[in-house]
């Protein structure tokens, strides 16, 4: 659903998502602003992955999300299958249309001449990243979602690869949603996290996450707030 | 009447395009682990080819319509239950086989099994080019789309493609070959058609386009080949089919392994 949102990105109100009757999520709510880069945080089945699906469309649910008008989204999953599949890196990034491999892969840090052959399943996890990484920037988004992004990547690309995000983010003034479970990364590469367990634990600027307080109410006992979450 | 120069020319026609329209769906069938799908979807087509026979209308009317029904039928349930493909269809395909071979009369049974081409005609020779061409447009067209939604079906949804609309009509397609494919090499051997030639392809491919393209080329060849062998040795069509196939097989395997 897209509307005028009054300068927002997103707006979420009271999201709620249900399977086989049992409470993924609840009232979440939450307003963005163009260019952030908001962490979501969270204990394995707090609902995170769920609430990036519904954000997409992919997921019944009940409440409100709006998207600003005209938002281009790219996703990244957490998993894809692909040691099975034949598909070159330049196959995958010529998916919809035909796309000019040395733009597409410059902006994530890969040359075409060692990647642009080679089949998915053989890339490093650190290089299949940033290959989904340029085909969700194939389309233009300027609003990125991801699940994960450092699945599989070895601590010594992990650094590297959010500069590389915040640079995309600061050239482009693309919008982030990131999942990830490192609260180093929350610090030092996110403006916002969000905590949730079923429900929105905590909400605040990334600085904050380490302090001890902060820390017991996102992995302590459960405190939902109900109240509007919103980024400056 | 036809001379055997005729017939085996229309066999080969066929075979040609039955050989390409196959190995070209079957690499998708190979890629999504359908392969025992299309084995085992022929089978169903037993019950259709028998009432066919039984009441003296066109038997592979009566296949292509069993098929059409039991693909709608595993998709649909595939959907509901959330079950693999395969344990749906092995359930269904095992349960059409006992009720053909009950049902099928004696005489036609081994023919039904094994496929016969020495009778085809110029109209089904026309029938099997045409099917073959539509299926291989229809496939070309969802190719890309089935194979964002096998690396990831979130990813194919988000980008607008409706993963489950685009399965039904890819299992209506295969449907479709079986049934044209049976009239080769019969409906316990119409399987490998669909299976083999792919699995080859994917031994020697590292691209998608050279995959697909192998996969077709393995399919004609092995089904061309096999019937010239079949006519020339006076052997049965459909084993000699999967024979040719199998060799081609063991060639892609003996060059993945000095590729590594």
């Amino acid at each position: 659903m897209q509307n005028n949102i009054d300068g927002y990105v997103l707006q979420v109100s009271d999201l709620g998502v249900k399977l086989q009757n049992q409470t993924i999520l609840e009232n979440v709510n939450l307003k963005l602003k163009k260019g952030i880069v908001l962490a979501i945080v969270g204990p394995n089945g707090a609902g995170k992955t769920v609430l990036l699906k519904s954000l997409l469309g992919l997921m019944p649910h009940t409440g409100k999300i709006v998207w600003a008008p005209n938002v281009r989204i790219g996703y990244v999953p957490q998993n894809i299958e692909v040691d099975d599949i034949p598909i070159s890196v330049k196959d995958f990034l010529s998916f919809e249309n035909a796309v000019d491999l040395e733009s597409s892969l410059s902006p994530v840090k890969l040359e075409r001449a060692s990647v642009a052959g080679k089949t998915l399943g053989v890339l490093s996890g650190g290089q299949l990243r940033r290959v989904l990484i340029a085909w969700a920037l194939a389309d233009k988004p300027n609003v990125l979602l991801f699940d994960e992004p450092t699945t599989g990547v070895d601590h010594d690309t992990e650094e590297p690869f959010f500069v590389m995000l915040n640079e995309l983010k600061r050239k482009n003034m693309i919008t982030v949603l990131l999942i990830t479970h490192d609260v180093h990364i929350v610090r030092e590469y996110s403006d916002y996290f969000l905590a949730l367990n079923k429900c929105v634990t905590y909400f605040g600027e990334s600085k904050d996450i380490m302090k001890p307080e902060v820390q017991r109410i996102i992995y302590g006992e459960t405190v939902c707030l109900g109240t509007s979450n919103e980024t400056r | 009447m036809p001379t055997a120069l005729d017939t085996l020319v229309l066999s080969l026609v066929i075979g040609g395009f039955v050989g390409v329209s196959a190995g070209y769906l079957g690499s998708l069938m190979v890629l999504e682990k359908m392969a025992l799908v299309g084995d085992a979807l022929s089978h169903v087509a037993l019950p259709g080819l028998a009432l066919g026979i039984l009441f003296n209308f066109n038997p592979f009317v009566g296949a292509f319509a069993f098929l059409f029904v039991s693909a709608v039928v595993v998709w649909h349930l595939g959907r509901v239950t959330k079950l693999p493909f395969e344990t749906i269809v092995g359930a269904v395909f095992t349960f059409a086989l006992a009720v053909g071979v009950l049902i099928i009369p004696e005489a036609e049974l081994l023919e039904a099994l094994f496929g016969d081409i020495t009778n085809v005609t110029v109209i089904e020779t026309l029938v099997a080019v045409a099917v073959s061409l539509g299926a291989i447009f229809l496939t070309r067209l969802i190719y890309k789309k089935l194979i964002l939604g096998m690396i990831s079906e979130d990813l194919a949804i988000s980008k607008g493609i409706n993963v489950g609309r685009v399965n039904l009509l890819f299992l209506l397609l295969v449907s479709v070959i079986v049934a044209v494919g049976i009239k080769i090499v019969g409906t316990l051997l119409v399987g490998f058609l669909v299976v083999v030639p792919g699995a080859a392809a994917k031994n020697v491919s590292t691209n998608l386009t050279r995959y697909a393209l192998l996969s077709a080329f393995f399919g004609v060849v092995s089904a061309c080949s096999g019937i010239a062998l079949s006519v020339y040795l006076s052997l049965a069509t459909g084993p000699m089919v999967v024979l040719s196939g199998i060799a081609l097989f063991l060639a892609t395997v003996l060059a993945k392994s000095r590729m590594k």
